[in-house]
């Protein structure tokens, strides 16, 4: 019951009026990223992570894990009315959510998906209360070796449960790792890879590579299409909203699962993506109306979207207590940790409880605000999609920018930026996954000092990474998320005939 | 921007870009293994040297894009796909050519200014608009987050000449 007291300590923290004021203007700043292609939740707090350089971290914090908040609300809104996934997360819920807004119950739809996101969120804010202080007490005896360990199975996760080709995750991972590694190196203080360029002195910074990377990427991406936006207009009024809160407990098996299937992906490197698609593609399975998935059913919004919230959301909860966080939006956030001078990982909850608690107390009454926000603006911003890309573009172009730009006040970075875009968009369409190459760019020094300072413990055997029970089974748990693909091709070859549930390709 | 090359081929097959690509990350890895071996990957008094970690990086990128260039050579079926159309790379180059071109500028005449010049450019050029609306739009954008990041926030942002007519 000590996580119940220092909750409330938290929602003290949340007193302030100018803390719920960022929370606000976080939401709405949010959902505006989640609805404009090319303005993700990780680019979008990539951008305005500069701007929070002079706030306190606690409000800083607030207003940009609103924003993440706002954008995994947002991402539904583009997917229901304009079949276009604002966010990779909100894919699978275009396969019921849009046949149900051209069947003119855009706003049920619209409904279905916030509620459900709410609802997710709300589990996956409850599973991080009470499970972040028992993971970091425990992660307090963690030593190098351990925390060495603990991040291998982060990256190696990446490939046993990403759907992209397991080599080329594994490129893109270790692309990020030597980008990390350029510049001083953080123990010897040697210069690497920098081949006189004394720009690179500092190495590349992980904000420039997220901007460039998602944002011009996904431009550039957009662009390819030659996009012109096709709506749905979406009424939503409190009649409707209330009808469709009547239908909605009918689904809770669907939307619990959903939250379950969330927080298993958040915490453990699964995201938010696969975690949306699985749990889809479970409702399909087992639900009595499986077979009308895809026409336009609201089960087939519900699914996704609590699986989607949760996993957005739990993906904190690794990030706060083993320093390792579970998506890139929030790798983004413990970039910006580091920023403010706070050592992410078990020490934050000894050192910061204001910040720790007052960030989980945000995450509750953010989480209010978004469904209220979103509820009443979706014309709006539903309006924002119908101005032509023509405009947008060269708008969103300017903003990553100038995000590039504060981030050291180079110009250099923007250079660096359009570089990014073009790696982006050639990996994305290449199924080069991003998301590893940002996590491998922001842990790239801690993930070395700890398997370094390891190596000094052991005097260079590797043998302390199953010197004990905890890293031997952690270090296992690697090994074999690393090898699951294999294993995986291998069954597959054995049973060929039971290749059903395959939603997610 | 080694990938600039990649762009300008035009029509190219998912499987020649896959290759294509991986060459290019394999002579990043030699790249990064060669640096690595001049900071030395041994073990120094006080431990392992700068070199040591990033050597095993570089290793990886070249062994996993050698094996990508065995599967996409090698492997069955879907290398068949279509990396980029004639019209796509159009599409594409349009907004990456404009964009590079303000990033160029920024250097020379100020973010804001650039900035318009930029917005103008691009609604005249792809979105064909009226004069007027692209006037309103160009000056407007540039002038909203002049007062944001200049007065609000206090965060500098390049200037011209332009700027410093005013006192900037």
């Amino acid at each position: 019951m000590e996580a119940l007291s220092s909750l409330i300590a938290g929602f003290g923290v949340l007193g302030d009026p100018m803390n719920i004021m960022y929370m606000f203007i976080g939401i709405t700043l949010g959902v505006l990223i989640g609805v404009l292609p090319g303005l993700g939740g990780a680019n979008g707090v990539a951008i305005l992570l500069p701007l929070t350089f002079s706030m306190s971290p606690t409000s800083a914090i607030i207003m940009l894990s609103c924003i993440y908040w706002g954008a995994l609300f947002g991402g539904a809104i583009t997917s229901i009315l304009f079949n276009i996934p604002g966010e990779p997360w909100s894919v699978a819920t275009t396969f019921d959510g849009y046949p149900m807004a051209q069947q003119g119950r855009a706003g049920e739809a619209l409904t279905a998906a916030f509620t459900s996101s709410f609802f997710g969120a709300l589990f996956a804010v409850i599973v991080v209360t009470f499970l972040a202080p028992v993971v970091a007490t425990f992660a307090l005896e963690f030593g190098p070796a351990e925390l060495f360990a603990v991040q291998l199975l982060t990256f190696c996760s990446f490939v046993g449960l990403g759907k992209e080709p397991p080599l080329k995750t594994i490129t893109s991972m270790m692309l990020g790792f030597a980008l990390a590694a350029v510049g001083q190196d953080p123990t010897a203080g040697q210069l690497r890879m920098t081949f006189g360029w004394y720009e690179l002195l500092h190495g590349f910074n992980f904000l420039i590579a997220v901007i460039g990377l998602f944002g011009i990427g996904e431009i550039l991406l957009t662009m390819e299409e030659g996009l012109a936006f096709k709506g749905r207009s979406a009424k939503i009024n409190p009649r409707v909203v209330l009808q469709t809160w009547a239908t909605l407990p009918k689904y809770w098996v669907t939307a619990l699962r959903g939250a379950i299937v969330g927080c298993w992906m958040g915490i453990t490197p699964g995201g938010a993506t696969p975690a949306s698609f699985m749990s889809y593609g479970l409702a399909k399975r087992f639900s009595k109306r499986g077979p009308n998935f895809g026409h336009g059913e609201i089960e087939g919004v519900v699914a996704p979207e609590t699986a989607a919230h949760a996993a957005g959301t739990s993906a904190l909860l690794p990030m706060l207590t083993l320093g390792i966080p579970g998506s890139p939006t929030a790798a983004v956030l413990l970039g910006g940790l580091l920023i403010w001078g706070l050592e992410p990982g078990p020490m934050l909850f000894v050192e910061q409880p204001d910040f720790v608690w007052g960030l989980i107390a945000s995450m509750y009454i953010g989480n209010v605000a978004g469904l209220i926000v979103v509820l009443t603006t979706v014309p709006v911003f539903a309006a924002i999609l119908r101005i032509p890309f023509s405009i947008i573009a060269p708008v969103i172009v300017t903003v990553c920018a100038i995000g590039a730009y504060t981030v050291n006040n180079a110009l250099i970075d923007v250079t660096f930026m359009m570089a990014f875009g073009i790696i982006g968009y050639v990996f994305k369409k290449l199924q080069y996954p991003l998301a590893p190459l940002v996590l491998a760019l922001v842990l790239g020094d801690m993930a070395e000092s700890n398997f370094r300072n390891a190596m000094v413990l052991s005097n260079g055997s590797l043998s302390i990474f199953w010197s004990n029970g905890l890293v031997g089974s952690i270090c296992g748990l690697a090994v074999l998320m690393l090898v699951w693909p294999a294993i995986s091709a291998g069954i597959r070859r054995l049973r060929p005939a039971a290749s059903h549930g395959q939603i997610a390709e | 921007m080694q990938h600039n090359e990649e762009a300008d081929k035009g029509l190219v097959s998912n499987k020649s870009a896959d290759i294509v690509v991986a060459l290019i990350l394999i002579g990043v890895g030699a790249l990064v293994v060669t640096d690595s071996l001049r900071l030395g990957i041994g073990w120094a008094d006080d431990g392992p040297k700068s070199g040591y970690f990033p050597f095993y990086t570089g290793v990886a990128i070249i062994l996993a894009s050698l094996g990508t260039i065995g599967f996409t050579v090698f492997g069955r079926g879907k290398g068949t796909g279509q990396f980029v159309s004639r019209g796509q790379l159009t599409h594409v180059l349009k907004v990456f050519v404009p964009s590079a071109v303000y990033v160029l500028l920024i250097g020379f005449i100020g973010i804001y200014v650039a900035s318009a010049l930029f917005i103008a450019g691009f609604m005249r050029w792809i979105g064909r608009f009226r004069w007027h609306t692209i006037i309103s739009v160009s000056i407007a954008v540039p002038f909203a987050l002049f007062l944001m990041f200049e007065i609000w926030f206090k965060v500098p942002l390049p200037k011209g000449p332009l700027e410093s007519l005013f006192g900037y």
